[in-house]
């Protein structure tokens, strides 16, 4: 499945990533960095096509049953 | 559902085109530093960033909307913390001198300058924004104010038309502040 996964080390913590989910999967998590919430996360890749940073990416990964 | 703080970018592109008109509108900008940083200090984290931030609203809709951005990717230097850090450093050492100025025009060892400095160089008069009806220090921090502001509107503008919409955001020094400060508050766990 896939799922987006941030680099939180280079994360602004903009919010446009929390703002254009679809699924309200993305938090921010303090003010820190994004947080992705996996079980909500659909892959569109919305957010990786509009993260400034560009430190959104989304990949495939195995999710456990 | 649009709520209030959607709208935020009209008060952001009023106060850029206020001070083409009269320089003391400068003045309500502090307000764009001064919620920042209190909303991170109390622990709400960049949610001014997040959510009321005007500006990024004003690139989002001139970048997204109206297609001006060319939505490429940002250098990965820019995200990078010595730029980030180091252009926080570089625009609070110019806010200092900003602010020294000022102190000179209110001690009465500089005259008031009826200018705005563009990318921390450029001086184009102003004059026709002052009445010259306070004291001088006040119109003086204006103007510099002002600068600031200005010069902040066209780096992001640029940035914006080359990268991202919202490429401003990676760089803003209020931005890079107000994670510095949740990162002291709240530390790098969760991750």
């Amino acid at each position: 499945m896939k799922k987006a996964i941030v680099n939180t080390a280079e994360c602004v913590a903009c919010g446009v990533c929390a703002k254009t989910c679809p699924r309200q999967a993305i938090t921010i998590f303090h003010g820190i960095y994004a947080h992705v919430n996996e079980d909500l996360c659909i892959g569109c890749k919305k957010c990786e096509k509009e993260c400034p940073a560009s430190v959104i990416q989304v990949v495939e990964k195995e999710v456990a049953s | 559902m649009k709520r209030w703080y959607d709208y935020l970018w009209i008060f952001s592109a009023a106060y850029m085109i206020s001070g083409f008109f009269n320089i003391l509108f400068a003045w309500v900008g502090l307000i764009c530093f001064i919620t920042p940083l209190l909303l991170s200090i109390m622990g709400k984290g960049k949610i001014y960033c997040n959510s009321y931030c005007g500006r990024g609203q004003l690139f989002e809709l001139l970048g997204s909307r109206l297609k001006l951005s060319s939505n490429r990717n940002i250098p990965a230097f820019i995200r990078s913390k010595w730029f980030r850090y180091g252009f926080l450093a570089f625009f609070m050492i110019m806010f200092s001198i900003m602010i020294f100025s000022t102190y000179l025009v209110f001690n009465g060892t500089k005259n008031l300058e009826e200018a705005i400095t563009l990318l921390w160089t450029i001086k184009l008069p102003w004059n026709w924004a002052y009445t010259g009806k306070v004291s001088p220090w006040i119109a003086q921090f204006a103007f510099g104010f002002y600068s600031v502001m200005l010069t902040s509107t066209i780096l992001g503008m640029i940035t914006m038309f080359f990268f991202k919409p919202r490429s401003w955001c990676v760089y803003c020094p209020m931005g890079t502040m107000t994670q510095a400060i949740s990162i002291l508050k709240y530390g790098r766990k969760m991750r």
